[in-house]
Protein backbone atom coordinates (compact mmCIF):
# COMPACT_ATOMS: atom_id res chain seq x y z
CA UNK A 1 0.00 0.00 0.00
CA UNK A 2 2.69 2.46 -0.94
CA UNK A 3 0.91 5.69 -1.54
CA UNK A 4 2.25 7.52 -4.47
CA UNK A 5 2.68 11.22 -4.02
CA UNK A 6 1.24 12.78 -7.10
CA UNK A 7 2.40 16.11 -8.29
CA UNK A 8 0.41 18.87 -6.63
CA UNK A 9 -1.05 19.93 -9.94
CA UNK A 10 -2.84 16.69 -10.65
CA UNK A 11 -6.03 17.07 -8.74
CA UNK A 12 -7.86 14.02 -9.98
CA UNK A 13 -7.46 10.95 -7.86
CA UNK A 14 -8.05 8.15 -10.23
CA UNK A 15 -7.86 4.67 -8.87
CA UNK A 16 -5.78 3.42 -11.75
CA UNK A 17 -2.08 3.15 -11.04
CA UNK A 18 0.41 5.27 -12.82
CA UNK A 19 -0.28 4.42 -16.41
CA UNK A 20 1.23 7.18 -18.36
CA UNK A 21 -0.73 6.54 -21.50
CA UNK A 22 -4.26 7.84 -21.54
CA UNK A 23 -4.82 9.47 -18.18
CA UNK A 24 -1.43 11.03 -18.26
CA UNK A 25 -2.27 13.16 -21.18
CA UNK A 26 -5.88 13.53 -20.23
CA UNK A 27 -5.07 15.31 -17.04
CA UNK A 28 -3.31 17.94 -18.94
CA UNK A 29 -0.48 18.43 -16.56
CA UNK A 30 2.16 15.96 -17.51
CA UNK A 31 4.98 17.10 -15.39
CA UNK A 32 7.00 14.13 -16.35
CA UNK A 33 6.92 12.79 -12.83
CA UNK A 34 5.21 9.66 -13.91
CA UNK A 35 7.68 6.96 -14.72
CA UNK A 36 5.78 5.82 -17.79
CA UNK A 37 3.54 2.84 -18.34
CA UNK A 38 3.77 0.71 -15.25
CA UNK A 39 7.04 2.19 -14.28
CA UNK A 40 9.21 0.52 -11.72
CA UNK A 41 8.10 2.19 -8.56
CA UNK A 42 8.57 -0.36 -5.82
CA UNK A 43 8.27 2.11 -3.02
CA UNK A 44 9.05 -0.49 -0.44
CA UNK A 45 8.59 -4.24 -0.08
CA UNK A 46 6.50 -5.65 -2.79
CA UNK A 47 5.17 -8.68 -0.98
CA UNK A 48 4.24 -7.84 2.58
CA UNK A 49 3.56 -4.20 1.96
CA UNK A 50 3.43 -1.58 4.62
CA UNK A 51 6.59 0.30 5.29
CA UNK A 52 8.13 -0.65 8.58
CA UNK A 53 11.26 1.38 8.82
CA UNK A 54 12.50 0.66 5.34
CA UNK A 55 12.51 -3.11 5.24
CA UNK A 56 14.33 -4.89 2.51
CA UNK A 57 12.62 -6.76 -0.25
CA UNK A 58 10.41 -9.71 0.60
CA UNK A 59 10.80 -10.45 4.24
CA UNK A 60 8.68 -13.58 3.88
CA UNK A 61 10.79 -15.82 6.03
CA UNK A 62 8.14 -16.50 8.62
CA UNK A 63 6.47 -19.85 8.25
CA UNK A 64 3.03 -20.86 9.31
CA UNK A 65 3.20 -22.23 12.81
CA UNK A 66 0.29 -24.56 12.22
CA UNK A 67 1.73 -26.02 9.06
CA UNK A 68 5.07 -26.66 10.66
CA UNK A 69 3.81 -28.21 13.85
CA UNK A 70 0.95 -29.93 12.06
CA UNK A 71 -1.67 -28.57 14.39
CA UNK A 72 -4.96 -29.22 12.71
CA UNK A 73 -7.41 -28.72 15.54
CA UNK A 74 -7.64 -25.01 16.15
CA UNK A 75 -10.23 -24.89 18.88
CA UNK A 76 -11.76 -21.95 20.65
CA UNK A 77 -11.03 -23.70 23.93
CA UNK A 78 -7.23 -23.59 23.92
CA UNK A 79 -6.80 -20.02 24.93
CA UNK A 80 -3.06 -20.20 25.24
CA UNK A 81 -2.64 -21.08 21.60
CA UNK A 82 -5.06 -18.40 20.47
CA UNK A 83 -3.59 -15.74 22.72
CA UNK A 84 -0.33 -15.92 20.79
CA UNK A 85 -2.12 -14.47 17.77
CA UNK A 86 -3.89 -11.72 19.62
CA UNK A 87 -2.29 -8.35 20.20
CA UNK A 88 -2.07 -6.54 23.51
CA UNK A 89 -5.10 -4.51 22.57
CA UNK A 90 -7.09 -7.68 21.97
CA UNK A 91 -7.05 -7.35 18.19
CA UNK A 92 -6.36 -10.31 15.93
CA UNK A 93 -2.87 -9.97 14.50
CA UNK A 94 -2.78 -9.87 10.69
CA UNK A 95 -1.17 -12.78 8.97
CA UNK A 96 1.51 -10.74 7.36
CA UNK A 97 3.00 -10.27 10.81
CA UNK A 98 2.58 -13.78 12.11
CA UNK A 99 3.24 -15.64 8.88
CA UNK A 100 0.21 -17.88 9.17
CA UNK A 101 -1.13 -19.30 5.94
CA UNK A 102 -4.57 -18.30 4.75
CA UNK A 103 -6.69 -21.36 5.59
CA UNK A 104 -5.21 -21.51 9.05
CA UNK A 105 -5.67 -17.81 9.56
CA UNK A 106 -9.32 -18.14 8.68
CA UNK A 107 -9.83 -20.95 11.16
CA UNK A 108 -7.83 -19.14 13.77
CA UNK A 109 -9.87 -16.03 13.26
CA UNK A 110 -13.18 -17.80 13.73
CA UNK A 111 -11.82 -19.64 16.77
CA UNK A 112 -10.77 -16.35 18.30
CA UNK A 113 -14.17 -14.86 17.64
CA UNK A 114 -15.86 -17.86 19.26
CA UNK A 115 -13.55 -17.56 22.25
CA UNK A 116 -14.42 -13.91 22.54
CA UNK A 117 -18.08 -14.74 22.59
CA UNK A 118 -17.70 -17.13 25.48
CA UNK A 119 -15.54 -14.70 27.46
CA UNK A 120 -12.32 -16.67 27.12
CA UNK A 121 -10.68 -13.82 25.26
CA UNK A 122 -11.52 -10.14 25.53
CA UNK A 123 -12.96 -8.10 22.73
CA UNK A 124 -10.71 -5.20 23.66
CA UNK A 125 -8.05 -4.76 26.27
CA UNK A 126 -5.43 -6.99 27.76
CA UNK A 127 -6.15 -10.69 28.18
CA UNK A 128 -5.51 -11.69 31.78
CA UNK B 1 -29.63 -37.49 12.92
CA UNK B 2 -26.09 -37.80 14.09
CA UNK B 3 -25.13 -34.17 14.51
CA UNK B 4 -22.72 -33.60 17.30
CA UNK B 5 -22.80 -30.35 19.17
CA UNK B 6 -20.68 -28.84 21.84
CA UNK B 7 -22.46 -26.53 24.25
CA UNK B 8 -20.36 -24.48 26.55
CA UNK B 9 -22.11 -22.39 29.13
CA UNK B 10 -21.08 -20.21 32.01
CA UNK B 11 -22.84 -20.36 35.32
CA UNK B 12 -22.63 -17.64 37.94
CA UNK B 13 -19.78 -18.29 40.35
CA UNK B 14 -21.77 -18.07 43.55
CA UNK B 15 -23.79 -21.12 42.71
CA UNK B 16 -23.66 -24.20 44.88
CA UNK B 17 -22.24 -27.42 43.55
CA UNK B 18 -25.40 -29.45 43.98
CA UNK B 19 -27.50 -26.79 42.28
CA UNK B 20 -25.15 -26.99 39.35
CA UNK B 21 -25.53 -30.76 39.26
CA UNK B 22 -29.28 -30.38 39.37
CA UNK B 23 -29.14 -27.99 36.47
CA UNK B 24 -26.96 -30.33 34.47
CA UNK B 25 -29.24 -33.29 35.11
CA UNK B 26 -32.24 -31.23 34.00
CA UNK B 27 -30.45 -30.47 30.77
CA UNK B 28 -29.54 -34.11 30.34
CA UNK B 29 -33.13 -35.20 30.73
CA UNK B 30 -34.12 -32.59 28.18
CA UNK B 31 -31.60 -34.07 25.80
CA UNK B 32 -32.72 -37.65 26.25
CA UNK B 33 -36.37 -36.72 25.98
CA UNK B 34 -35.76 -35.41 22.49
CA UNK B 35 -34.02 -38.61 21.41
CA UNK B 36 -30.54 -37.30 21.85
CA UNK B 37 -27.56 -38.65 23.68
CA UNK B 38 -25.25 -36.90 26.04
CA UNK B 39 -21.72 -37.82 25.13
CA UNK B 40 -19.90 -36.05 27.90
CA UNK B 41 -20.22 -33.45 30.57
CA UNK B 42 -17.16 -31.61 31.68
CA UNK B 43 -17.07 -29.09 34.43
CA UNK B 44 -14.17 -26.86 33.65
CA UNK B 45 -14.20 -25.11 36.96
CA UNK B 46 -14.15 -21.51 37.92
CA UNK B 47 -12.35 -19.16 35.60
CA UNK B 48 -11.84 -15.47 35.40
CA UNK B 49 -13.88 -13.99 32.60
CA UNK B 50 -12.18 -11.85 30.01
CA UNK B 51 -14.81 -9.16 30.43
CA UNK B 52 -17.66 -8.43 32.78
CA UNK B 53 -20.74 -10.47 32.04
CA UNK B 54 -23.84 -9.47 33.95
CA UNK B 55 -21.92 -7.93 36.84
CA UNK B 56 -19.73 -11.03 37.28
CA UNK B 57 -15.99 -11.25 36.90
CA UNK B 58 -15.69 -15.02 37.30
CA UNK B 59 -17.78 -17.91 36.21
CA UNK B 60 -18.06 -21.68 36.31
CA UNK B 61 -17.59 -23.15 32.87
CA UNK B 62 -19.39 -26.31 31.84
CA UNK B 63 -18.89 -28.14 28.57
CA UNK B 64 -21.61 -30.42 27.32
CA UNK B 65 -21.23 -32.60 24.27
CA UNK B 66 -24.48 -33.90 22.86
CA UNK B 67 -25.61 -35.75 19.82
CA UNK B 68 -28.95 -35.27 18.18
CA UNK B 69 -30.97 -33.22 15.77
CA UNK B 70 -31.40 -29.52 15.43
CA UNK B 71 -34.57 -29.44 17.48
CA UNK B 72 -32.61 -30.73 20.42
CA UNK B 73 -30.38 -27.70 20.39
CA UNK B 74 -33.36 -25.43 20.05
CA UNK B 75 -34.80 -26.90 23.22
CA UNK B 76 -31.50 -26.90 25.06
CA UNK B 77 -30.77 -23.29 24.26
CA UNK B 78 -34.25 -22.28 25.30
CA UNK B 79 -33.67 -23.85 28.67
CA UNK B 80 -30.30 -22.22 29.02
CA UNK B 81 -31.76 -18.86 28.12
CA UNK B 82 -34.48 -18.98 30.76
CA UNK B 83 -32.41 -20.49 33.53
CA UNK B 84 -31.30 -17.74 35.81
CA UNK B 85 -27.83 -18.94 36.85
CA UNK B 86 -26.61 -19.39 33.30
CA UNK B 87 -25.09 -16.13 32.12
CA UNK B 88 -23.67 -17.09 28.74
CA UNK B 89 -23.70 -20.03 26.38
CA UNK B 90 -22.21 -20.98 23.07
CA UNK B 91 -23.17 -23.88 20.81
CA UNK B 92 -20.83 -25.19 18.19
CA UNK B 93 -21.53 -27.96 15.74
CA UNK B 94 -18.55 -30.28 15.62
CA UNK B 95 -19.39 -33.31 13.51
CA UNK B 96 -18.15 -31.84 10.24
CA UNK B 97 -14.99 -30.65 11.89
CA UNK B 98 -14.54 -34.05 13.47
CA UNK B 99 -14.92 -35.69 10.09
CA UNK B 100 -12.24 -33.46 8.65
CA UNK B 101 -9.87 -34.15 11.51
CA UNK B 102 -10.42 -37.88 11.24
CA UNK B 103 -9.74 -37.77 7.53
CA UNK B 104 -6.49 -35.93 8.06
CA UNK B 105 -5.48 -38.30 10.80
CA UNK B 106 -6.25 -41.27 8.60
CA UNK B 107 -4.23 -39.78 5.78
CA UNK B 108 -1.30 -39.12 8.04
CA UNK B 109 -1.38 -42.59 9.53
CA UNK B 110 -1.61 -44.19 6.12
CA UNK B 111 1.34 -42.19 4.90
CA UNK B 112 3.31 -43.05 7.98
CA UNK B 113 2.62 -46.73 7.47
CA UNK B 114 3.47 -46.57 3.80
CA UNK B 115 6.79 -44.94 4.43
CA UNK B 116 7.66 -47.00 7.48
CA UNK B 117 7.16 -50.23 5.58
CA UNK B 118 9.66 -49.89 2.72
CA UNK B 119 12.16 -47.48 4.22
CA UNK B 120 13.86 -48.05 7.50
CA UNK B 121 14.41 -44.37 8.15
CA UNK B 122 11.36 -42.92 9.83
CA UNK B 123 10.80 -39.63 8.14
CA UNK B 124 7.03 -39.42 8.19
CA UNK B 125 5.47 -37.00 5.72
CA UNK B 126 7.24 -35.22 2.98
CA UNK B 127 5.27 -32.05 3.34
CA UNK B 128 7.33 -30.36 5.97
CA UNK B 129 8.86 -27.02 5.19
CA UNK B 130 12.52 -26.78 5.85
CA UNK B 131 13.45 -24.93 9.02
CA UNK B 132 14.45 -21.39 8.15
CA UNK B 133 16.68 -19.04 9.98
CA UNK B 134 14.88 -16.13 11.48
Amino acid sequence: MAEEMRAPGAATESSTPSEGQGPGQGQGQSHGHRPGPRGPRPGGPGGPGGREGGRKYFRRKKVCKFCVEKIENINYKDVRLLAQFVAESGKIVPRRLTGVCTPHQRRLSSAIKQARNIALLPFAGRAN
Amino acid sequence: MNRTYEVMFIVRPDMAEEDLDKLISTLETAVTSTNGTVKSVEKMGKRRLAYVVGRFHDGMYVLLTVEGGGGLIHELERRLRVSEPVIKFLTVRIDEEQKRLDKIKKLRDARKKASAAPAAAATPEGGETAPVTA
